[in-house]
């Protein structure tokens, strides 16, 4: 187990090489520079030229992607060309917003996905499979910024129910422990705090979850279809087990099998997703910092916050793979 | 009086849209106490939906089952679900075909033996582990404490099916049914394991409805024999009796299609010509006739009956054959084009 883990985590090293070699060098194929969005409009050319030596942009392309290689030996991004702080820094300031976004998002679709896909399926062809199954095309269908506009003018700005914008109500006091403010608020006992943070949470969280949900919701329905047909469930049967027995332990427990794989994939395309319903509802995690760096070239915080997240991703990925080995005694690794 | 009554069983399986198709279409057999009872035809005659009539596993969307079946004086088709269950695993159990995919994939064999005891006889942990262990042992998996806590894809084939019979007689069932048991098996296994559910069924004084498609399978274990021809008992007999003359020519052509080591070299098998599609109704006429080598225009004039010939032997034939399976009529008229109305 050991030794698969370690195993796992160096493939991860020529992936990130390659990863990184592809995001440089295609970086610098964007029109424009650090020179044109950094300094004021009217700036000379030659303080244009002097900003792009300093920043060492007029080596030769592979030079400058030796240095990078150099700094990153270090675990060192380089500093953001926005802001002037290490990249490193602006990633694990915002990073638990967009993890609490997704996790909020991923607990959405679990939740409401497989038990609306099981019984979906159990009612095969009834009201409630026919509305499942096109509610979750609808889900693939709709946009994530536009479902998340949406919700905002719906449930924010008409009805007023839930908060437009931002973590935490206007003036809230908080302590940070993790960054993750439902987490921080729960450990210090700030529960006003928590409410306000969960109440921030559901809008952006419901957006960032129709993609998730309804692909989980698909699996499990199809999945379920398929295992109900099994032999073993028949065998099942004719031991005379209690229905939910032979639900539980026959029917779900196989049936979970590629709904656990497909939340492993899903969970790398939220923190994608993110970028959209950050921006919608100003939620300040990676996706909006993602979006500002590729519109000011800030290629360290562009750069940096990429293979970070790739990082993240085949974790995250391994973690789900390791936690299908409980599930699943076949591939169960030695 | 009989453990089992199956009376005029009928299945029929109506899709949407679609034409009903009568998988069973009357049977009916009895079973005594201890009895050893082979069901024998070939795919598609309609073994395997009778075993899950009698089970009550046939899904309800879909099925129309008439007919009776008396398990022990219960009218086991119109239980409820809940007394039905209570029955399945502990009265009535059932070995299927293909032990691998009839064992859950994700749960330890233990459990799997295990859930049956706690289901039926209310045994919890160690005491419900130690049972399990010694029923392994009885079914003749070695280290049977550590191959309980073993999944499905780690045992062979054999020990799979022999780990499906422990699970079925876990409750001491008074009828077991084996519905091909040992098709998907190698042949060196398939003799062990059908050796074994003999020893079971007499030892333990359990009655086994043994359902297979292969004479040779039924040869070394049953009593009594039934012989089903699309959807209908054609043929039912004591094995001794069947095997010497069989009276259908259905179940002549049957053994006549068996290998035998005693034929002489280069002698080819006689097969029975043309596939169970080639059928007519039975309201119409023998089933079989379109198949057969004895049939005359009597065949074609409404069902069969089930006709007595000699002391526990019946056949539903008009035409049958005694000893010799490989007698051919010469001119025998085409059902088909006398108007018969093949399905």
């Amino acid at each position: 187990m050991f030794r698969y883990i370690v195993k796992r985590l160096l493939q991860l090293i020529p992936a990130l090489f390659g990863l990184s070699i592809l995001l440089f060098f295609w970086l610098r194929l964007l029109p424009g520079g650090p020179e044109n969005t950094l300094l004021p409009d009217d700036a000379s050319a030659q303080q244009r030229e002097a900003l792009r030596e300093s920043l060492g942009l007029n080596e030769p392309i592979i030079v400058q992607y030796g240095l990078f290689l150099e700094r990153l030996g270090n675990f060192d991004f380089g500093n953001s060309l926005q802001t002037g702080r290490p990249v490193m820094d602006e990633f694990t300031t915002r990073f638990p917003a967009t993890a609490e976004l997704a996790i909020a998002a991923m607990l959405i679709a679990v939740c409401v996905g497989i038990p609306l896909g099981y019984f979906a399926a159990r009612k095969r062809g009834s009201f409630l499979d026919s509305s499942a199954v096109a509610g979750s095309l609808l889900g693939i269908c709709i946009p994530v910024f536009f479902l998340a506009a949406m919700l905002k003018v719906v449930f924010a700005e008409k009805l007023g129910w839930l908060p437009s914008a931002f973590r935490l109500d206007a003036g809230a006091r908080f302590t940070e422990i993790t960054g993750f403010r439902v987490l921080d608020s729960v450990l210090t006992g700030e529960f006003d705090v928590t409410a306000s943070a969960l109440g921030h949470l559901i809008l952006p969280g419901l957006a960032l979850s129709s993609i998730p949900l309804a692909v989980i919701t698909r699996m499990t329905r199809a999945s379920v279809l398929e295992v109900l047909g099994q032999d073993y469930v028949r065998t099942a049967e004719s031991k005379g087990l209690q229905p939910t027995v032979v639900r539980t332990r026959h029917v779900l427990r196989n049936a979970m099998l590629p709904v656990i794989t497909a939340i492993g994939l899903l969970t790398g395309s939220l923190l994608a997703g993110a970028v959209l319903t950050e921006s919608v509802f100003a939620f300040g995690g990676i996706g909006s910092f993602i979006y500002e760096s590729t519109q000011q070239r800030d290629y360290p915080a562009i750069l940096g916050f990429l293979m970070l997240i790739a990082i993240i991703y085949v974790v995250v990925n391994l973690l789900v793979d390791l936690s299908y080995t409980l599930f699943d005694p076949r591939v169960r690794v030695r | 009086m009989a453990l089992l009554t199956v009376d005029n069983l009928s299945v029929t399986f109506t899709g949407n849209n679609q034409r009903p198709v009568r998988a069973v279409d009357g049977v009916s057999f009895g079973m005594d106490e201890g009895e050893v009872l082979g069901l024998v035809g070939e795919s598609g005659c309609g073994k395997s939906v009778t075993s899950l009539a009698l089970m009550g596993l046939l899904p309800t969307r879909g099925v129309e089952v008439g007919g009776r079946v008396h398990f022990d004086g219960t009218d086991v088709l119109s239980l409820p679900s809940r007394r039905l269950r209570d029955m399945r695993g502990s009265q009535l159990a059932m070995i299927f075909q293909d032990p691998l995919s009839s064992l859950n994939p994700v749960v330890p064999i233990g459990r799997q033996v295990t859930e049956t005891l706690r289901r039926h006889k209310g045994m919890r942990g160690r005491a419900a582990r130690d049972r399990a262990a010694e029923l392994l042992d009885r079914v003749g998996i070695p280290d049977p404490a550590r191959r309980l806590t073993e999944y499905p894809h780690q045992l062979s084939g054999g020990m799979r099916q022999r780990a499906l019979i422990a699970m079925a007689v876990a409750c001491a069932p008074r009828l077991l049914i084996a519905d091909e048991p040992t098709t998907a098996l190698d042949v060196t296994i398939q003799a062990q394991i059908l050796d074994l559910l003999g020893e079971l069924a007499r030892s333990e004084g359990t009655s086994l409805l043994m359902i297979t498609h292969d004479l040779g399978v039924v040869a070394g274990l049953c009593d009594n024999i039934n012989v089903l021809y699309a959807g209908r008992v054609i043929e039912v007999s004591s094995r001794k009796q069947l095997f010497a003359s069989p009276h259908h020519p259905y179940t002549a052509g049957l053994l006549g299609s068996v290998p035998r080591l005693d034929a002489p070299r280069g002698e080819a098998l006689t097969p029975i010509r043309g596939s169970i599609n080639d059928t007519i109704d039975w309201d119409d006429g023998c089933a079989f006739a379109p198949r057969c080598d004895h049939y005359t225009m009597e065949c074609l004039t409404g069902t069969p009956e089930l006709v007595r010939a000699g002391e526990g032997h019946q056949h539903r034939c008009v035409n049958p054959v005694n000893l010799d399976p490989g007698s051919a009529h010469a001119d025998r008229p085409d059902p088909v084009a006398e108007g018969g109305n093949v399905r």
